[in-house]
């Protein structure tokens, strides 16, 4: 039997017809279209990680001054006795002082000959520096009559030429940064008194005043995450898992438990900025507890991550089979025995995996943090817990808020620094919760 | 005495009970365990259920009555050191300890799972009292009808919900027009089209941008997106020159959407039961005729829900929008204009020192309250749909 063509009007099998051309054609575009949208996802993913990572990794290298600097008796110690008591009288601005001289010395010395103010000279370094030589005479007074060679942090301006944020053309306008600071910069680096080094200040220092970008750090605020990620482990894993324990195993079906379950799953989806606003309302405003404090954040925080670890915790212990309960209740043991001994330990690597995928989520949240306090400025480090939880100190996500909100682009800098910072925590708990899914996950 | 020590000495004795509770039970049945009802360590626990939960829950309530002091210590102190006592006589071999523990288990258990209602009665308790104040300080109808935004440290604010209400839409809305149409044919692409190694790349890329927090995306608009726009869109079209815009925020609000319409339409798309496909390839359909005249009206009210979900998300999201949308309350339909919404002002409101007096504070609450039911109106129809949905192909 021969084939005949089934489309009208078509000849041989091999020349396409005009309408199968077109409806191929409209086939090759949808197909073009799904690939367009996915590239265009795969696209902003990577537009927003080349921009995190070429803008942020600056941050954890700065420029420093290396001079040898004479700590004269004097000056430092006029009493003689290298009795640290004695030498905290000597202030910020004696050490400033002996800065400046040492400097001018170190410049004369190397040769360099440009038209340079005394002030110019002395403003190449950061006004922390001081201070920074100050903690170290005082943990060390046996260095004072001597010379030592210590490294310095260089002015936030000087950092930004090195890192090309500052320009001659940008000096010309600025009231902060001269032309001839930046020639002697670039000198300077000619020489080896100045180069850029890895910053471990970035990551344990406290925060810093407008001036000083140079100095600021994130060590407040990465304990005050830590602390708050504490409070929240603390409260939200027992509440959630028993919670979720109840509702899976024990309830019954009625209305207050279908109101509990429609609660949970639309309380999921609450903006966070409205957890925010009950925190003010009812944690500071009615109960009295301190603004910026670790633990309102926490607080809040745990109320938000609840929805999440109990939506986990139900999935998972979903998952184990009812032939286990059944066993267990078959051997003699009380349902609450049954859940307490086979059912949760079975249930616990995808529990475990709800937490830290929750932790991570609260990690990241910056709006309710907001209403609450935790952007306010705080240099001083929470003391240890339990009291320090009702220490101020900033969050990581609220600090990085901050610094967005500064004047001086070296801030931007840091926030972006500070991403990179809050994105390696949130890789290694997801890498974490990842990794322990492989492991102990269970196919039944 | 500070709390912290009084929970510690409160815990303190509930380890001697369960150390009393336990041996002297065992002494009673001289060491026979066949002699008791339950096994030996239920009544060191039941001593310690006894011990701990009065005492913890009088000074919770003392507590919360204000009564801080160490009056209130010593009250829960005693009390746990008479609950000590009398859990201590009650355990007897005859004593069914495991009952008395499981039901003290169940009452916690139970206790834990109406945190949720807690958590929402509180928000709606917190806000309708605060926003209650408000109204009677400031005129209803001018904030629900009034389009001027203004308000004032000498108070005579004009504080009208209508610019803010319109940024939030306008920037929602570009958000969702970006966000719905390539997450939607990603899903479409990744559960018809991609292999498993291309799935197994671009699911989890996806996701990724799911997981970062919004304070990234907010810095990226401000920083990256905005400035771009400014000067290579705004500027030679003579449309403003704000970095800060409602375009500005929308297309990082859509970029961060793209996940969350992509996987909830994934998931709804191989809901689809695999005989429609079968029969739509018997009639000769293309892969895309399929999609389109088939899976896709089949799949459509699930998607209906994921976009609310979606909605409901932007409408929220407050960190892109305080970093990327400007402050400036106007009712303006040009995109490259800065313009505000209601999250944005909820923290400028209520960031600095707050006089709970002001009608200027309060009103923050009103816009809470407002963003929470509208947020909420949206969620419940969402999941309604979606669960209708899932219904239809079990």
């Amino acid at each position: 039997m021969s084939m005949t063509p089934v489309t009208a009007g078509a000849g041989s099998l091999f020349a396409r017809d005009p309408r199968t051309a077109r409806r191929r054609a409209a086939e090759a575009r949808f197909r073009a279209y799904g690939m367009g949208a996915v590239l265009v996802g795969v696209a902003a993913l990577l537009l927003l990680l080349s921009s995190v990572l070429s803008s942020g990794l600056g941050a954890f290298r700065q420029t420093q001054i290396h001079i040898p600097v004479m700590l004269a008796e004097s000056a430092l110690d006029p009493s003689g006795t290298r009795d640290p008591a004695a030498m905290r009288k000597v202030t910020t601005i004696g050490y400033g002082k002996v800065i400046d001289a040492a400097l001018k010395d170190a410049i004369a010395q190397a040769g360099i000959a440009l038209p340079l103010t005394d002030a110019e000279i002395a403003a190449m370094v950061s006004k922390e520096a001081p201070a920074q030589l100050r903690n170290k005479v005082l943990a060390e007074p046996a260095l004072v009559g001597g010379t030592v060679q210590v490294s310095l942090l260089a002015n936030g301006r000087i950092d930004g030429y090195l890192k090309g944020r500052v320009t001659m053309d940008s000096a010309q306008l600025d009231r902060n940064v001269t032309p001839q600071q930046l020639l002697l910069a670039d000198e300077m680096v000619a020489r080896g008194m100045m180069s850029r080094d890895f910053n471990p200040g970035f990551l344990t220092a406290p925060d810093a005043s407008d001036l000083r970008p140079e100095a600021a750090g994130l060590g407040v605020a990465i304990l005050g995450s830590a602390y708050m990620m504490l409070i929240v482990l603390g409260l939200a894993l027992p509440l959630g898992v028993a919670s979720s324990i109840y509702l899976e195993e024990f309830a019954p079906k009625n209305r207050w438990t279908d109101l509990i379950e429609v609660n949970i799953a639309n309380l999921a989806a609450v903006p966070s900025i409205v957890f925010g606003v009950l925190g003010l309302a009812i944690f500071i405003n009615f109960a009295g507890l301190p603004q910026s404090a670790p633990i309102v954040g926490g607080l809040v925080l745990t109320l938000m991550t609840l929805p999440t670890i109990i939506i986990a915790t139900r999935a998972a212990l979903k998952a184990v089979p009812p032939s286990i309960r059944d066993a267990a209740l078959g051997v003699g043991a009380s349902r609450m025995q049954a859940v307490f001994h086979h059912v949760l330990p079975l249930a616990a690597p995808g529990i475990l995996t709800g937490a830290i995928i929750g932790l991570a989520q609260a990690l990241g949240e910056t709006a309710p943090l907001l209403l609450i306090g935790m952007v306010a400025f705080v240099r001083e480090f929470p003391s240890a817990p339990p009291e320090g939880f009702f220490d101020p100190a900033p969050a990581l996500p609220a600090q990085i808020y901050n610094w967005t909100q500064r004047a001086d682009p070296a801030f931007v800098e840091r926030a972006w620094g500070a991403i990179i910072v809050l994105l390696g925590f949130l890789l290694v708990m997801n890498a974490a919760a990842i990794l322990l899914r492989r492991r102990f996950e269970r196919r039944w | 005495m500070s709390p912290f020590w009084l929970v510690t000495a409160v815990l303190a004795l509930a380890g001697a009970a369960y150390v009393l509770g336990r041996a002297r039970v065992l002494s009673a049945a001289a060491g026979d365990h066949r002699a008791l009802h339950s096994l030996p360590a239920h009544y060191g626990w039941a001593a310690v259920q006894l011990t701990l939960g009065p005492a913890l829950l009088l000074y919770l309530l003392l507590l919360l009555a204000g009564q801080a002091g160490p009056l209130a210590a010593a009250a829960a102190l005693a009390l746990a050191l008479a609950a000590l006592v009398w859990a201590l006589r009650r355990n007897t071999p005859d004593f069914r300890a495991r009952n008395a523990v499981e039901r003290g288990m169940m009452a916690v258990l139970i206790l834990a799972s109406t945190i949720a209602i807690a958590t929402t009665a509180g928000i709606v308790l917190s806000m309708l009292f605060e926003t209650r104040h408000f109204f009677s300080l400031y005129d209803w109808r001018e904030f629900f009808f009034s389009a001027t935004w203004a308000p004032q440290f000498q108070g005579r604010s004009q504080l009208g919900i209508l610019p803010l209400l319109w940024g939030t839409l306008y920037i929602s809305l570009i958000a969702l027009a970006f966000a719905v149409p390539v997450g939607l044919f990603a899903a479409i692409y990744m559960s018809e089209y991609a292999g498993r190694r291309m799935r197994a790349v671009v699911k989890p890329a996806l996701e990724i941008l799911a997981g970062i927090p919004t304070i990234v995306y907010g810095l990226f608009a401000l920083i990256t997106v905005g400035p771009l726009l400014r000067d290579w869109l705004a500027q030679p079209l003579g449309l403003g020159n704000s970095a800060s815009s409602v375009m500005t925020a929308g297309l990082v609000m859509g970029i961060m959407l793209i996940p969350f319409v992509s996987s909830l339409s994934d998931d709804i798309i191989s809901q689809v039961p695999q005989s429609l496909r079968d029969g739509a390839f018997a009639l000769g359909a293309t892969r895309s005729e399929t999609i389109r005249q088939v899976i896709l009206p089949a799949a459509l009210p699930g998607i209906v829900g994921a976009v609310l979900l979606a909605a409901s998300r932007a409408i929220g999201e407050t960190m892109i929008v305080v970093l990327g949308a400007g402050a400036a309350a106007r009712l303006s339909l040009n995109p490259f204009e800065a313009m505000t919404t209601i999250t944005v002002k909820i923290v400028s409101q209520l960031t600095g020192d707050n006089d709970f007096a002001a009608p200027e504070t309060l009103v923050a609450f009103a816009l809470g309250l407002t963003l929470f039911l509208v947020t909420l109106g949206l969620n419940v129809a969402a999941l309604a749909i979606v669960r209708r949905y899932r219904e239809q192909y079990e």
